[in-house]
């Protein structure tokens, strides 16, 4: 087996820690071996049990679960952020992905009061406010509405919000993985709104959870009556508990704290509410003591998904730099990967669906023979944004904003292929 | 709640009549095009679509979800609280997260102090120092607190423990004022012209770059700053386990 053990690269990066840069490429052997004499190769020349015994039979996994080999592809929580995992967050595992969707069983999970865990039949959506016929809905009246499928990204405000002050955490599953992006199916708030009737001075809605938070958020109507969908599955399949399970919002190109999940109710109002979660909250303190307030967009943004902390390069030759790009603005138009830390740019090859509000996937295939690189990517999108550095974002920003961190991220790449997140000037 | 009384009382009466609504909603019909309308690219926005599926909600149903308060105190249940009355909940409630004085225990939030730290390279963003509206604390714990028991608080209670928070950032100063559904909203928070509108697109326009560098983009970049000497990241064994 070709394959590196885990521990083994940990201890490497202990290694590095403590004993710096010298000597630890003999660690790792990196390329093929020049020169030496081929042997068969066992796994061909010897019979193996998969090959002989009979597998398992059809129902052994009735809903189907990844390869055991994959046991490490999983969400990671930072367990020293929050005070509880019923409040907490964990990451979706970017450098394991391809492709532009993101498993259901891999996306990352925001609570603030845990997973409520509610049966579908007694779920009930109520629209009441200023509209000319409260109502109220089960999921049987839903699923007989109009449907659509958009596929769109969700992104939390406070994404690499750990790295405003500098590089903290050594992994893209970490400093970038409160995202996902999935299908979504379900109906237009605004056939669900149409059934109760707005009226004419409704300029804001309140989104409110069934869940222990009762989490709510304030929603421009003009948004809602764009392109929010109310959801009740994703990928196919429906909603994970952990994601909204029976109903949630979907709203695209905004803050992730906006999508309440286990959504119960939509209040109709002529102002906003200042709730918590658009107050103390997703509120962004500028360096003057001031703080900007609805900020829902979410910014351009990249990041190079592999190689990266989690996953070294292990061979020198032919490789593949692969990475995913967003945009709350449109879409994507443009990434662009530097392997200098930013003095020289290539175009990278954007492959599969580019798709309004939804992650794009970007590769260079590239040669490597073993020199240090520093690799960043900068994404820009439709309107003609292009991903700030770090530096820039802090000039305007600060360090205080906590969220809508869309600077560029370096990753440094070692002679020996270990990986690791820097800051650089 | 809802947005004013009529629209209660008209709820009522609607109830009263108690129309259920069936799939015998006809749809509106869509406006004829005029000449001039038949000229433009933009096409109108499709009439609302009726399509007899859900019901009208209760007033009761509705008074009982309908729980929500605004900055103008639109939504406030009759009640009443003050800070000393409060500081008995609070211990007895509150403090295990929060400690005696908000201060906070572990890492679940601080609840008092930081006035005058949001200019500062470690702010704390506590109810005194930066939540801009007085009716969010109590919103927000009658919604959601105790942590584990949400929605078991009485509006007494609410009242009486967001006039103890209030209290401790001295927006209150006396522990014997009473907080109730008629002066809530009127208690102005220090920090509440902190705020204005997302600006981005206006004050980040340099970020709309027709053009970036694309070669020799200046100096050789140096290592400024390591996650690994940080050391904060997960193990990788630390994962959760999977079966």
């Amino acid at each position: 087996m070709s394959e590196k053990p885990p521990s083994d690269i940990l201890d490497r990066r202990r290694f590095l820690g403590a004993a710096g840069l010298a000597g630890a490429g003999a660690l790792l052997p990196l390329a093929a071996k020049a020169g030496e004499a081929a042997k068969p190769d066992p796994m061909i020349t010897e019979l193996q049990d998969w090959n002989r015994f009979l597998g398992d039979g059809v129902d052994k996994k009735p809903y189907g679960v990844p390869s055991k080999f994959e046991k490490d592809v999983i969400r990671r929580d930072v367990s020293w952020l929050t005070a509880s995992p019923e409040s907490s967050v964990n990451f979706t595992p970017l450098h394991a992905l391809d492709g532009i969707i993101t498993p259901s069983g891999l996306c990352f999970e925001r609570h603030h009061g845990g997973v409520a865990e509610i049966d579908p039949a007694q779920h009930r959506l109520m629209i009441n406010g200023l509209v000319d016929t409260p109502m109220v809905f089960t999921m049987d009246d839903i699923r007989r509405m109009p449907r659509v499928n958009k596929v769109y990204f969700l992104e939390c405000a406070a994404n690499s919000g750990m790295e405003w002050r500098g590089a903290q955490l050594n992994g893209c599953q970490f400093t970038h993985g409160m995202i996902h992006n999935v299908m979504y199916t379900g109906v237009t708030l605004k056939t669900l709104l149409d059934q109760a009737g707005l009226k004419p001075n409704a300029k804001w809605l309140m989104l409110e959870g069934a869940d222990s938070a009762g989490m709510n958020r304030s929603l421009p109507v003009s948004k809602a009556l764009d392109d929010v969908l109310i959801a009740f599955a994703m990928n196919g399949e429906a909603l994970r508990p952990e994601n909204g399970y029976p109903l949630r919002a979907v709203i695209p190109g905004w803050q992730g704290n906006l999508w309440v999940k286990w959504l119960r109710r939509i209040e109709a109002g002529d102002m906003p509410w200042q709730a918590r979660e658009e107050t103390s909250k997703y509120t962004d303190l500028m360096p003057d003591g001031r703080a900007r307030k609805y900020t829902f967009v979410m910014d351009a943004k990249s990041v190079i998904t592999n190689p990266s902390p989690q996953a070294p390069l292990k061979f020198k030759g032919r490789n593949v730099l692969s990475g995913v790009a967003w945009s709350g603005r449109g879409t994507v138009k443009r990434v662009d990967v530097t392997m200098d830390g930013g003095r020289n740019w290539r175009e990278a090859r954007i492959d599969g669906p580019v798709l309004d509000k939804s992650m794009v996937r970007f590769y260079v295939d590239f040669d490597w023979n073993g020199e240090e690189l520093m690799l960043q990517s900068r994404a820009i999108d439709e309107t003609g944004y292009v991903q700030p550095s770090k530096a820039e974002l802090r000039k305007v920003r600060g360090v205080n904003s906590i969220y809508h961190n869309n600077g560029i991220q370096t990753w440094l790449v070692h002679p020996d292929g270990v990986t690791e997140n820097v800051e650089i000037a | 709640m809802s947005r004013s009384l009529s629209l209660i009382a008209g709820l009522a009466a609607a109830a009263l009549v108690a129309v259920p609504l069936t799939g015998a909603i006809a749809e509106k019909a869509a406006p004829k095009p005029s000449k001039a309308a038949a000229t433009k690219t933009v096409a109108p926005p499709p009439a609302p679509v009726k399509l007899g599926l859900g019901r009208q909600a209760l007033p009761e149903e509705i008074h009982a979800w309908d729980t929500d308060v605004r900055p103008d105190g639109v939504g406030l249940p009759p009640g009443k609280g003050t800070a000393k009355e409060g500081d008995a909940l609070f211990q007895e409630k509150c403090s295990t997260c929060h400690g005696e004085f908000g201060e906070g225990v572990g890492r679940y939030p601080v609840l008092s102090g930081g006035v005058g730290t949001l200019t500062a390279d470690r702010p704390d963003k506590t109810v005194g120092s930066y939540w801009p509206d007085a009716t969010t604390v109590y919103d927000y714990i009658s919604r959601a607190m105790p942590f584990g028991n949400a929605r078991s608080l009485t509006a007494d209670e609410a009242y009486a423990l967001t006039a103890y928070l209030l209290n401790m950032s001295d927006v209150i100063k006396d522990p014997d004022f009473e907080l109730n559904q008629g002066n809530l909203a009127k208690v102005k928070m220090p920090n509440a012209d902190g705020f204005y509108l997302d600006d981005r697109e206006v004050s980040e326009k340099q970020f709309w770059n027709k053009n970036p560098c694309m070669t020799n983009c200046g100096p050789a970049p140096k290592v400024i700053g390591r996650a690994i000497s940080v050391d904060v990241t997960p193990d990788e064994k630390a994962g959760p386990r999977v079966d």
